[in-house]
Formats: C-alpha cells, structure tokens, sequence
C-alpha cells in the first residue's frame, strides 16, 4: 500500500503544482513545447516559457502557437519527425483540439499533455472538474488522473514512458485538478534529472518523416482496413494495463515514491463500503475515512490512477468484499444522470458474479468546493443502501436547491 | 531524374491537383517533407497501404497543415536535423483560404522556415465541388448554384497572396499550372528562401469546372491571359514582377469554357455579369501593370 | 500484409495501381513530328510519359488515363488520341 517508500524529507522543497510539473518535463528532455495559455494551466506554459528563455532545456524549440488545436497540431508534426511532444490545456482549449486529439491517437503519436481539469462553457467557469477530459475519453488517450503534486510531478515521466513504450505507443494525458493543484503550493521532491535520465530514456520512433526514407503517414483507410486500425489502438490500450502498472513499480524502485499502479487502495482490506473517485478530492476521502474509521465504520477508498485504458479487472478484484461500492464523478453524461467512473464501473461488474450495489454521486462541478461533511453524508447514505437497498441510483451532491 | 511523385494515384485524368504537386515537388526537390491538409490531393495519393509520395508526407486534419509544418520545422531545428531539408505544405483553396487560414496566419506570423502551396481550384472539389472563398464571381458551384434569381457565387476571389504578404513573408509568388516551368521555378525560389514563403496556384479542375479532361492547361493560360489571374511576385511586400500579358484576351474566352459560367452566355441579364468580371479582370491589369 | 503501427505507407506504392484501364482516348505519337520539346512528359498529371534514349518519348499506357493534354498542347500535334479498343 501507499506510499512504498518514505519521501526524503531533505529534498523537499515549496513549489506551485505548476511548476512542479513544468520542472518535471524540463527533467523529461522534450525536443518541442507547443501550447497555448488557459487559466488555469498558464503557469505551467509561463514557467516552461522562462526555463527556455535561460537556455535550462536543451535541444527544445517551444512554439507560441495562435491556438489550441495548432499547439497539438504542431506536435503531430513534431512527433512524426521523432521529436519528443509536449502540450498543456484544459476546459476549452481541450475541447477545441478535440478532432486532433483522435488524430494524434490514430496515427500513434505518443504525446504527452497534461490538463489542468476545468469545467467546461456554458456557463463559463475556470473552475476545477473533470468535464474537460472525461469528455475526451474516447478519443484514444491514455488518461492519469493524480492526487497530489508530487504524484502529477511524477505521472509526467510516467506518462512519457508508457507512451513511448513500443508495444503501446499511444498519446498520453496527465491530469491535474485545475487550481487545486495547479496552483497550489505544497512541499514535494522534485522530478530528479540524475534518475529521470535512468528512468526515462530518449524516445525510439518506430518510423519518422524522414527524406533518407520517405514513409507517409496518414493515409485514409477503406472499410477494408479502418477496423483493424481501431482494433490495434484498443490492443495498445490493453498492452497499457500492464505498462502503467511496472511503469509506477519501475518509478519505485528508482526513486523510492510510489502513488498505485492503475489504481491505489486504502483501507480497503475489510472495508463493507469502498469509495471510488479519481484527483484530488481523494486527500479529502482519505481524511474523512481516517475520521469514521476511529468511529468503526468499515469503509475504504479505491483510487483511479488510470482511467483509460480503463482498469476493469483490477476494480472487480478491489472491491469483490464491498458490501457496497460509492463513485464519486466530477462531470456528468447528461441526459444519462451518471457521472463516467460510475457507469463504467457498474459496466465492468455486471456480467460478473459480483453483484455488489454501485452508486454515483456527481460532485464538485464548476469547482464547488467539497467538504469532509458532504463525504460523511455520503457514506451515511451508503449505510441505508447496506441495509434498505437502492433507492436512487446516481445523484447530484450539494444541490442547491433554494436556486430552483 | 528520380519520380517524386508517382503514377498510379486515383485522381481524375487531367486532374489539376496531381499536376500542382508533381511541379511542386520538382520544385523543391528531394530533401523535403511534404504536408497536405484534407482534400482531394490527399484521398486520391494515399489510398492504405499505397502512397504515391515518393517524399516523406504527412496528412493530418483539414485545417491544420501549417500547423503540421510548424511542428515539424521545430522538431527539425531542436533535433538538429534541419539541414536543407525543406518543409512544404500543399494544400486546397479551401484548407489554405477558409477552415485552415488562422493555423496559416500564425505560422507565418511566427516565422517558421517552410513554404506553403495553395492549389487552388477554385472550389471544394474533394466533397463534390462547393464554393469555398476562392471561388470567382458567377461560378456556378454546389452551394453556389445558379438559380431563377442567382447567377452563382455573388462574392470575389478572396485576396490570399495579399493577406500572406500583409504577415512579412520574404516571398509571395502566385503561378498557374497553364505555365510549368514559371510554377517549378517559384517554388524553386520559395524553398530557397529563408522563411515562411508563399505560392499561390491556379487549377483549373476538369470535373469542378466542367471542360474537358484535355484542357487543363490551356483554361489555366487562358485565365493569365484575360488578366483574371495576374501572376507576380513579392518580395517583403512589394510586388517585384508582373508577368506582361500584352493585349488580354476578352473574359467571354475564358468564361465560355466552362460550364460552371455557362448561364452568363444563356440566362438572361448574363452579358451585365460578363462585364462585372471583365471590370475584375481590367482592374488587375491595371494594379498589376499586366 | 500486416498493417504497419499509426498505418505508414511504403513511398510510391500506387504504381501497384494501374490507371491506364480508365482510359477511353488513346495518345499516339508521331515520332516524325516531334521536336522533342518535353511538355508532354512535363505536363503529364499521371507520369505516363517517358524520354527514351534518343530523345523521344514513350508513353506508358499502364498508368495513361486518356486525359489527352499530351495531345491538346503539343505544338506540333505530334500526339493523337484515338479511341481505345477494348
Ligand atoms: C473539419 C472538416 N470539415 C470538413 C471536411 C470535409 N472536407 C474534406 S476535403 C474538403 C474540401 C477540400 O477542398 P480544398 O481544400 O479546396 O481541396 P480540393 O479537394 O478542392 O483540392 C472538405 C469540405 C473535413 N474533412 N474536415
Ligand atoms: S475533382 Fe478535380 S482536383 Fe479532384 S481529383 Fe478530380 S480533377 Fe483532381
Ligand atoms: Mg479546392
């Protein structure tokens, strides 16, 4: 269980998450930055900005592109030459690069992005949710979700490495709650070059634009060929279960700090009631449960590190003794009442012998703030279901109601 | 000399977008990387698993090539591989004037080393020949189409060499396929100078325009020498020549061959829309000193 | 085949697909009249048009798809398109 090491308390520092993250690609040794300023992802861009400004990365052009959708498009470009890509964006910017994003993942471009979860317009907000990149979900991307600073910190060269790996080649979203961490300052360890180097080595294209070879790269492909190509991306997912999960054992081992594999447990061994969610508010879970385990409540927390590919099989291990299994989702499918984490885990128990009761809660939207209380409230409800069943599937938390 | 692009591609027989980019590519030579935006160029090179690309080529999205170009330029010069390899997009009317202006307008403005070819046909051609902002004045287009009350596309060309130079491009160039050797030149020139640079191609396109497969040439020839399409070039700017045409021939000879402008010689009212274009044709000539 | 990853194509592989079944007109050429001046091999949107060793052409009737521009811009119609036999 978490954390397999101890930080080193002497290479502590306070930073901002943003530059946390910004120090962390700079130790990734990107070859091209293309990104364009969102709050609340600016930081991130403007720190990135002033370590090329002082000439701290080598061998990397960052380009002030004029939008969201030509910050990825150039790094498809960039990539397709065998440069190692970067972006960052959030709420809008996100959804602008939407059909490039399916694009980068077609052509098996193994970008990394990290995104500063926003809500998403109308009505404008700059607040954090996850609406943004569950939106994207199917668009072929590899998505993380952390906790912490120093565990999105981390993701980055994670992230990086199980992109790049050969059998998975796939793009990659690190995601960061927008101000809770982006702009938070907390101490952590930051992204080590000495052991990046070791960890993460330089990027082997399988083919690149090259004249010496002169390859061509997306090409359309007829009803003869389109399934296969999908079917190759989903196996690149599938070879990701694994790689994400030696990716964070491989991280441990180097660096002594570990945050799960493609999920992380707590307190989950004898729990009757297990938690899911996915960001930060799993500080606050993990404070609230500290709380009522000290009153006896048997509940646990499972935490979505990966959330595509998703981690089917090691869900339906984690919570195969819940008496009953909570999902917390900060976005919603409308129309659906169901926050994504919570419809896709009851998708990966039906069919099982695990006929465990599932509900969602949809929580947070638009950065409304999530108190211990709400958690508490939540997992009394769960203690009714234990005993009276479901009565309603999938709600909304904190409702304001006096507002209707 | 070694085919660069090759037979074989599903284009139309006298397609004009197979003309521009074999000129093209004999312009820039070998030691380049090819983007082309959406369109018909692309569908009809790289059916999978084929390509006709004998250069490294990259399709990604409709409206992003320059964008494309830009990352690749970057990734060449961090990389240190840039050499002389020369980035080239080649793209459509519609990819370059319409949907793929802004990814174009910052890449100039950021000043990346490549060179961008617009083919323009005048029309979207690849989805069945819709009026983009490169249609003429009158053509009869899919969503422009001639009607009781509508003699076509009610709009002018938009001036695309203009906006690119209003960004500082070293280069603008605008050629025609009815003069190969003029094209191959200027793109010859325009990878040759550092900096975003610019070539603006005529295409006639037999199947959008409605002539026969065997005239691509002389339609295009025939639209430099009403003084419709003006080929020059600019350096920093200013227009640093012109190609004379001497006495233009009258706009009827261009428009009567092609059924996109046929209403303007049967529908009543056409011969006040032929002096509409003729009026465009004589302030060219007299802007541009033809 | 096996699809390569991201779909890469292999450079110049539709010469595998041979466009000249499209044709309708035929280019014949008249060795007699040509000046050898090259805009047919110049202009040919298909590169059906090759030099041979003296200086002349040869047309490619595997790849010729009858657009007949050869024949519309030689100056000295030295190219005919005749109606191809099937
Ligand atoms: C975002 C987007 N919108 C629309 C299309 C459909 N589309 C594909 S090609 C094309 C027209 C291409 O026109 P142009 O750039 O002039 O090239 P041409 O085919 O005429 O050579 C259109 C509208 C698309 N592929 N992507
Ligand atoms: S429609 Fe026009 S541009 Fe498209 S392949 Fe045919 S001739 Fe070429
Ligand atoms: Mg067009």
């Amino acid at each position: 269980m978490t954390p397999k090491g101890d930080l080193k308390m002497d290479k502590m520092v306070v930073v901002e998450g943003s530059y946390a993250v910004a120090h962390a690609v700079k130790v990734c040794r990107p070859n091209v930055i293309s990104a364009y300023p969102i709050t609340p992802q600016t930081h991130i861009v403007e720190d990135l900005a002033k370590f090329i400004a002082d000439g701290e990365i080598q061998n990397c052009e960052c380009i002030n592109v004029e939008s969201e959708f030509s910050a990825l498009s150039a790094l498809v470009g960039s990539s397709a030459v065998g440069a190692r890509s970067y972006s960052a964006t959030t709420s809008q910017g996100l959804e602008l690069m939407h059909e490039v994003l399916f694009n980068v993942a077609g052509m098996r471009l193994p970008i990394v992005m990290t995104v500063a979860n926003r809500a998403v317009s109308a009505p404008i907000n700059i607040w954090n949710d996850h609406q943004d990149a569950i939106s994207q979900r199917d668009t072929g991307w590899i998505q993380l979700y952390g906790e912490n600073i120093q565990e999105v910190s981390d993701m980055t060269a994670q992230a990086f490495k199980i992109a790049e790996d050969k059998d998975i080649l796939m793009p990659a979203m690190v995601c960061m709650d927008g101000f809770i961490l982006s702009h938070v300052y907390e101490p952590l360890v930051m992204l080590e070059q000495d052991l990046t180097d070791e960890f993460l080595p330089s990027y082997e294209p399988l083919n690149i634009l090259d004249p010496k070879k002169p390859l061509s790269f997306g090409a359309f492909a007829d009803p003869n060929y389109y399934t296969e190509f999908r079917y190759m991306q989903q196996k690149a997912m599938t070879n990701a279960l694994k790689k994400i999960e030696d990716a964070a054992d491989e991280f441990y081992d180097l660096f002594g700090r570990y945050y799960g594999g493609l999920i992380d447990e707590y307190q989950t061994e004898d729990a009757d009631i297990i938690l899911m969610a996915m960001g930060s508010i799993i500080g606050t879970i993990k404070d609230t449960i500290d709380k009522l385990r000290q009153k006896g409540v048997k509940v646990g927390l499972l935490k979505v590190r990966a959330f595509r590919p998703f981690p089917a099989e090691a869900i339906r291990k984690a919570v195969k003794d819940a008496k009953i299994v909570v999902v917390l989702d900060k976005n919603i499918s409308l129309g659906l009442n169901e926050g994504a984490l919570f419809t896709e885990t009851k998708s990966c128990l039906y069919n099982t012998s695990n006929h465990v009761p599932v509900v969602g809660y949809m929580i947070g939207h638009g950065g409304r703030d999530i108190r211990m209380s709400t958690i508490e409230n939540i997992i009394s409800e769960a203690q009714e279901v234990m005993k009276s069943g479901i009565k309603v599937e999938s709600q909304f938390t904190d409702l304001r109601e006096e507002l209707l | 000399m070694k085919q660069l692009f090759v037979s074989g591609h599903r284009g139309c027989a006298g397609c004009c977008d197979a003309m521009a980019a074999k000129f093209t590519l004999m312009g820039a030579g070998e030691d380049c990387i090819v983007v082309s935006p959406t369109g018909c160029l692309e569908v009809m090179t790289t059916p999978f698993p084929e390509t006709s690309w004998n250069v490294p080529w990259i399709h990604s999205l409709f409206e992003n090539a320059a964008a494309v170009a830009s990352g690749i330029e970057a990734a060449l010069i961090a990389m240190g591989k840039k050499g002389n390899t020369r980035v080239v997009a080649i793209g459509g009317d519609g990819a370059t004037m319409d949907i793929g202006l802004q990814a174009i307008s910052g890449a100039f403005e950021r000043g990346h080393d490549f060179t961008y070819v617009c083919v323009d046909n005048e029309a979207y051609m690849n989805t069945g020949v819709q009026r983009s902002s490169g249609t003429p004045f009158d053509a009869s287009t899919t969503t422009s189409p001639v009607g009781k009350v509508s003699f076509g596309n009610q709009r002018p060309k938009k001036n695309m060499p203009a906006i690119i130079a209003a960004h500082g491009s070293p280069y603008v160039a605008t050629t025609s396929l009815g003069y190969a050797k003029d094209m191959i030149s200027k793109v010859k020139k325009a990878t040759e100078t550092p900096g975003p640079t610019y070539i603006h191609c005529h295409a006639p396109c037999t199947t959008g325009w409605g002539f026969d497969t065997s005239k691509t040439v002389e339609i295009a020839q025939m639209a430099v020498k009403t003084g419709l399409w003006p080929l020059f070039e600019m350096e920093n700017g200013e227009v640093t020549k012109v190609r004379k045409i001497g006495k233009a021939a009258p706009v009827e000879d261009y428009l009567k061959m092609q059924s996109r402008f046929k209403h303007l010689f049967s529908k009543e009212g056409g011969a006040e829309e032929i002096a509409k274009i003729q009026a465009i044709a004589d302030k060219n000539i007299e802007y541009y000193g033809l | 085949m096996k699809i390569p990853i991201g779909g890469v194509c292999e450079p110049g592989t539709t010469i595998a697909n041979k466009t000249g079944g499209w044709r309708t007109y035929r280019p014949v050429y008249d060795y007699e009249k040509c000046i050898k001046c090259k805009l047919c091999e110049l202009l040919c949107p298909d590169m059906s048009v090759f030099p041979k060793e003296d200086g002349y052409f040869q047309f490619n009737y595997d790849y010729c798809k009858g657009c007949g521009i050869c024949a519309n811009e030689c100056p000295k119609s030295a190219i005919t398109m005749v109606l191809e036999e099937k």
